[in-house]
């Protein structure tokens, strides 16, 4: 019918098949392949890689990134979800606090981090004015920890928690809430017995929007952790850079993209358009 | 409990706009330290004159113009390809190139690169850079410009072909100025990510090809420094306004 449609899809495909297949196929092929003498490739074929994964050092990362994750996402669920009911119910203003929470989350994610940085460290301003208003001596340790990256994972990503829950409350029946009210439950049975179940399935989209990118974070550990809280993510930066252990580095990221892959196959299943 | 989610409301905004805002704040401050002495714009100019700062942000420049062009090209076509009829193999590759890790989308594109290289006779560059942006990029511009083409009705062209106009004039002439402000919020939307983006770039960069993430994390992992501030404050209010825009184009599609 339309002839014209090949024309229109094909940019699209060449970018499948060269800039998205194919990168992935190669670090497929590369995670079977051996680490050379000089960090190059080299033959034989092996399973060894994937074997390495499984070894207590790198199983305790990939247990820390899982944990970090989970906790980033129940943070952003618990943090998100009064957030998105305020937004919900803010009638005209609506719009403009959806825009208050997108705001940040379109400015440069790198600039985000740095403002931590600048409010964490040693000689930074949270530590600056607790030592002039003689509090404390020595500067507290803020940055550099788990509970540092754990901020900068929940700051970085709960407006994907907010957005799909909004929109699971927008479309809910008011009236449904009045029918509660109006069989005598207070506002707070009716948020547990009514307004919660119904926006479960928002509160699920959005906690795997959450905890997808929080599982493959590599700029919030490496800037907020300092190399101290090492997730999936730095492991395989380091693989690709400093260690030059191709072979092992793609091994672990097919691993995350397996991981990925089935958490997107569960939600594209559970929700017809996830995104 | 409605006066408690207007208070919670406050904090979670605080919490979301306070480290920003105190960062800008900062780029002000006279003194190098977390000390406010004074109002000046000694570190606004500091960035101004520095070369490092000047290269990087002309390479951020072109690399976001050029990937913004190619990918909003190709992601308006394929929007408009799927809008006719759909591909499952195409959309699940959009799809999953939003949710792969940055850093993987990162190794392998350079193992990519690095493959080409053997028989191909370039290098690491701002080729590189572009192509890379250009393969993050392009998925968002497909999901926006296919949310503007929901609002299409497609008996438009219908009614271009019965008057007689072919394919390409019905698409000409009749959904593509109703689909522009999607193709314009699509445009700036990408040049924000690829402007911002710093992970996937530092993978596939070369020499030549430094970008402003680049110098911005290198000065950030040295320590912190007031013209830091300076350049994240004008990146913040530059590409604030630039969002806010494309929203409002977005908006307008939609009523």
């Amino acid at each position: 019918m339309s002839r014209l449609r090949p024309w229109f899809l094909a940019p699209a495909w060449a970018w499948w098949a060269v800039l998205f297949a194919a990168p992935l196929l190669i670090v497929a092929a590369y995670s079977l392949l051996t680490r050379g003498a000089y960090g190059g490739l080299s033959r034989p074929w092996t399973f060894e890689n994937y074997v390495r994964v499984a070894d207590p050092l790198y199983l305790a990362i990939l247990g820390r990134s899982i944990v970090m994750a989970l906790a980033a996402t129940a943070l952003c669920v618990l943090l998100g979800f009064p957030l998105a009911l305020f937004i919900s119910r803010s009638g005209r203003r609506k719009n403009l606090y959806l825009q208050l929470v997108l705001l940040p989350f379109w400015t440069s994610f790198l600039v985000r981090l740095y403002a931590w940085l600048f409010l964490l460290r040693d000689t930074g301003l949270v530590n600056t004015f607790l030592r002039s208003a003689g509090l404390i001596r020595e500067p507290l340790p803020l940055l550099y920890n788990n509970g540092a990256v754990l901020l900068g994972l929940v700051y970085g990503y709960l407006p994907f928690l907010v957005l799909p829950v909004y929109a699971t409350l927008e479309r809910m029946d008011p009236a449904l809430v009045e029918a509660a009210a109006d069989l005598g439950a207070g506002p707070w049975a009716s948020l547990f017995r009514v307004v919660l179940p119904l926006a479960a399935p928002g509160i699920g989209a959005g906690a795997a929007l959450v905890f997808i990118p929080c599982l493959g974070a590599y700029l919030t550990p490496d800037l907020l952790g300092g190399g101290r809280t090492v997730m999936i993510g730095n492991l395989v930066q380091n693989q690709f850079t400093t260690a030059r252990d191709w072979p092992f580095g793609s091994a672990v990221s097919v691993a995350l993209m397996a991981i990925v892959i089935a958490l997107l196959a569960l939600l594209w299943r559970k929700a017809k358009n996830p995104l | 409990m409605r006066r408690w989610l207007a208070v919670y409301a406050a904090l979670a905004f605080a919490f979301l706009h306070l480290p920003l805002a105190i960062l800008a704040l900062f780029s002000f401050n006279r003194s190098r330290f977390t000390v406010w002495e004074g109002f000046s714009l000694r570190w606004y100019q500091a960035a101004w004159r520095d070369p490092q700062l000047a290269e990087a942000a002309g390479n951020s420049i072109a690399i976001a113009l050029a990937a913004t062009v190619i990918a909003t090209l190709a992601g308006t076509a394929c929007a408009y390809g799927l809008w006719k009829r759909g591909s499952r193999l195409l959309t699940a590759g959009l799809y999953l190139s939003l949710v792969t890790p940055e850093i993987v989308t990162g190794i392998s594109l350079l193992a990519l690169f690095q493959w080409t290289f053997r028989w191909l006779d370039w290098r690491l560059g701002m080729h590189t850079v572009i192509l890379a942006h250009v393969a993050f990029s392009l998925a968002y511009v497909v999901i926006v410009v296919s949310a503007r083409l929901r609002t299409i009705s497609p008996t438009l062209e219908e009614a271009a072909m019965d008057l007689g106009a072919t394919e390409w004039q019905a698409f000409v002439h009749a959904t593509l100025p109703a689909l522009a402000p999607g193709i314009l919020a699509a445009a700036l939307l990408v040049l924000t990510l690829s402007f911002d983006d710093y992970v996937i770039t530092s993978m596939v960069a070369g020499v030549d090809s430094e970008t402003l993430p680049m110098v911005i994390y290198a000065l950030a992992r040295r320590g912190s420094s007031p013209v830091i501030n300076a350049v994240s404050a004008i990146m913040v209010v530059f590409f604030g306004s630039l969002i806010l825009l494309s929203e409002r184009l977005a908006a307008r599609g939609a009523r």
